[in-house]
């Protein structure tokens, strides 16, 4: 089992009233909420957690990008990602990922990702997500009835600045080069592990599958609700006849480990409700560009994560209901490892990432629940799957 | 009696939806963004004077190949196709909103297939100052007050509302996420794609037509429209963005009074 520390870099500071004030948290949040020089000293908080949590056993460190929120400070992960290589030397550093599709030309991913991966030795692990709505379409302006054309086309151009050992022109509809030829190339061989983030798209599923790539549902919402989703993933890996090795699998979990599930609920209760109440406040029109998702994936009728659906469940919500719809795992390590187990295995993960820094969380909470999770849950996780190789992890990483 | 014919263009790979009905000159009309179905009083009315002809766009409401055009030009040059296609080399042209684009691009690319050109709330041009709403993306409840004058008259409340049967329901919310997903492939993020450019080189008559409440797309335009056009004029109406629905009669006459 492999067991990753997976950082969004929050803006810790968004008024009380933020979400009956401003319609989102995404999109056209106004930056006159920010404030640069606290963001200073939060970018070094967030850096200090994720090097903490290299020391305290995590296997892997995770970025993510996202773009005119508030609640990911992380428009370039990559820079994260290649300040992690200097002050950390042995997880494994995953960038969940680059949106390819808003690179021009997206070769530029090709190349910062062979830069971290020769800058940290070989420990890159290479994720490329479509990028959500918000992000292509809003705030990159990004053509929805394209982006996903784009992104495949970028996929391979990026695959083959890779692999192939010649220079070569690249006649692509959205790229054209006439000399590909990036230095440096990355250190892994053929390239480095790639993971795909996904959202429940049929065509992410079936694509995934069919390339032999790791496919991890980044998901605020939970284990419950994220097994369709999974399911939707299993399924297309079973309809290719491929084996069901559970580390082609990823998925993201929000725990709170405390000494007791009273003393959770003291602890954490409110960074949790600043992320679900602010940090997930977006408005229903920007949560979906029409053409964002193809007609198939819309008849399957899978929820979105936000909008006006997402927001009447959001505000409901208490201590109790975070716990039982599983948005939450958070309670004493007894309680946390029993439902994390269950998570793991009812999900068929073999790489779990937990997000341990929750909306709010200042840094010194971050390190106790850090510390309590490797030190009283990671270890019980350890071997549930044994037998199985990690075919999607860097080699300088295995333990 | 309104006919219902497919006309398929690129061996097959765009198949146009056409709606027609009447007699007397040849008219085409192109859509705007939230007309559900291609059909309406205004074209019926129209239809007493003229042979309408009513293409839906490709990827909506039973037209297909969104997927093989890349812009609107590309999209131009397919229309100019259907015409050829149906037989009609010279008509006049009218369209609202995404479709006053469409029926400009047509007169400034192809000036002799335009007779006369009817631009009802024309989407195309982009003022910094006063951007036309979003109504790609406004949730129905916001939606609603920025198309209507009146969410009280009879096309609002018949635009509003949806079908109580599931199944029909989820088909119509369908329905009008590809409809306005194939139209934002065109316009995506801005509408703003050359038009201005281009205008110059339109050589028809042309009438500008406005509702006075138009909340979606500011009137202010009117008169960038004008600026643009040689010889255009501009007439407003007591009306909202929708004036076709909302007050067809009084679109239909004052379209009808311009194309004579």
């Amino acid at each position: 089992m492999k067991i990753c520390f997976f950082h969004l870099m929050p803006y810790r500071f968004l008024p009380d009233d933020f979400e009956a004030r401003y319609r989102s948290v995404w999109v056209d949040v106004p930056h006159s909420l920010y404030d640069p020089e606290k963001t200073s000293q939060l970018y070094h908080e967030f850096l200090d957690e994720l090097e903490f949590a290299e020391q305290a056993g995590f296997d892997g460190l995770c970025v993510n990008e996202h773009h005119n929120n508030a609640y990911g400070l992380m428009p370039s992960p990559n820079l994260m990602a290649a300040t992690l290589t200097r002050r950390t030397s042995r997880a494994a550093i995953i960038v969940l990922g680059n949106s390819l599709a808003a690179y021009n030309p997206p070769l530029r991913v090709a190349e910062e990702f062979a830069m971290l991966d020769v800058l940290s030795a070989g420990r890159l692990v290479a994720g490329f997500p479509v990028g959500t709505s918000m992000d292509m379409n809003f705030a990159y302006g990004i053509n929805p009835a394209t982006l996903r054309e784009r992104y495949y086309e970028a996929h391979d151009l990026v695959m083959q600045a890779w692999t192939r050992p010649e220079v070569f022109p690249f006649n692509g509809k959205y790229t054209q080069l006439r000399y590909v030829n990036i230095w440096p190339q990355p250190l892994q061989k053929p390239h480095p592990p790639v993971w795909i983030p996904g959202g429940g798209s049929v065509e992410t599923w079936e694509w995934t599958a069919k390339l032999d790539y790791v496919y991890c549902n980044l998901s605020y919402y939970g284990y419950k609700r994220g097994k369709a989703t999974m399911d939707g993933f299993w399924n297309a890996i079973g309809a290719l006849g491929a084996d069901d090795n559970p580390y082609r699998a990823g998925f993201l979990q929000l725990v709170c480990v405390a000494d007791s599930d009273a003393e959770a609920e003291r602890l954490y209760f409110p960074h949790v409700h600043y992320f679900y109440q602010k940090c997930l406040n977006v408005w229903e029109g920007f949560a979906e560009a029409p053409g964002y998702r193809t007609v198939k994936t819309l008849q399957l009728g899978i929820q979105r994560q936000v909008g006006a659906q997402a927001k009447q469940i959001r505000q409901s919500l208490n201590w109790a209901k975070y716990l039982d719809s599983g948005y939450v795992i958070a309670g004493g390590p007894a309680t946390v490892r029993q439902q994390l187990l269950e998570c793991i295995k009812s999900l068929r993960v073999g790489h779990l990432m937990v997000l341990l820094q929750i909306g709010s969380m200042p840094k010194d909470l971050t390190l106790h629940n850090t510390t309590l999770f490797t030190r009283e849950v990671m270890p019980h996780l350890r071997d549930v799957w044994p037998g199985y190789k990690d075919r999607w992890w860097p080699a300088q990483c295995e333990r | 009696m309104i006919e219902d014919t497919l006309v398929a263009i690129r061996a097959g790979a765009i198949t146009f939806r056409v709606l027609g009905a009447g007699r007397g000159a040849p008219l085409v009309y192109f859509h705007s963004i939230h007309e559900r179905g291609g059909w309406s009083p205004f074209l019926e009315r129209l239809a007493r004077r003229y042979t309408v002809y009513a293409p839906l766009h490709p990827g909506v409401g039973g037209s297909t190949g969104v997927e093989t055009l890349d812009d609107v030009l590309d999209l131009t040059l397919a229309y100019d196709e259907l015409l050829t296609a149906l037989g009609v080399a010279r008509a006049h042209l009218c369209g609202h909103f995404f479709g006053g684009m469409v029926a400009a691009e047509l007169a400034a690319l192809f000036p002799e297939r335009a007779a006369r050109l009817a631009l009802v709330s024309p989407l195309g041009l982009w003022r910094d100052d006063a951007p036309s709403q979003d109504i790609l993306i406004l949730p129905p409840d916001e939606l609603g007050p920025v198309l209507f004058m009146d969410m009280a008259s009879d096309a609002a409340r018949a635009w509003s509302a949806l079908p109580d049967d599931d199944d029909a329901n989820v088909a119509a919310q369908v329905e009008s996420i590809a409809r306005r997903a194939a139209i934002a492939k065109f316009v995506w993020p801005i509408p703003d794609k050359g038009l201005r450019k281009r205008l110059h080189r339109i050589t028809a008559p042309t009438l500008i037509l406005w509702g006075e409440n138009d909340r979606a797309n500011p009137v202010v335009y009117a008169e960038e429209w004008q600026r643009r056009i040689k010889g255009a004029a501009v007439k407003l109406v007591p009306s909202g963005h929708m004036l076709i629905h909302e007050t067809p009669d009084a679109a239909a006459r004052a379209v009808e009074g311009f194309l004579g």
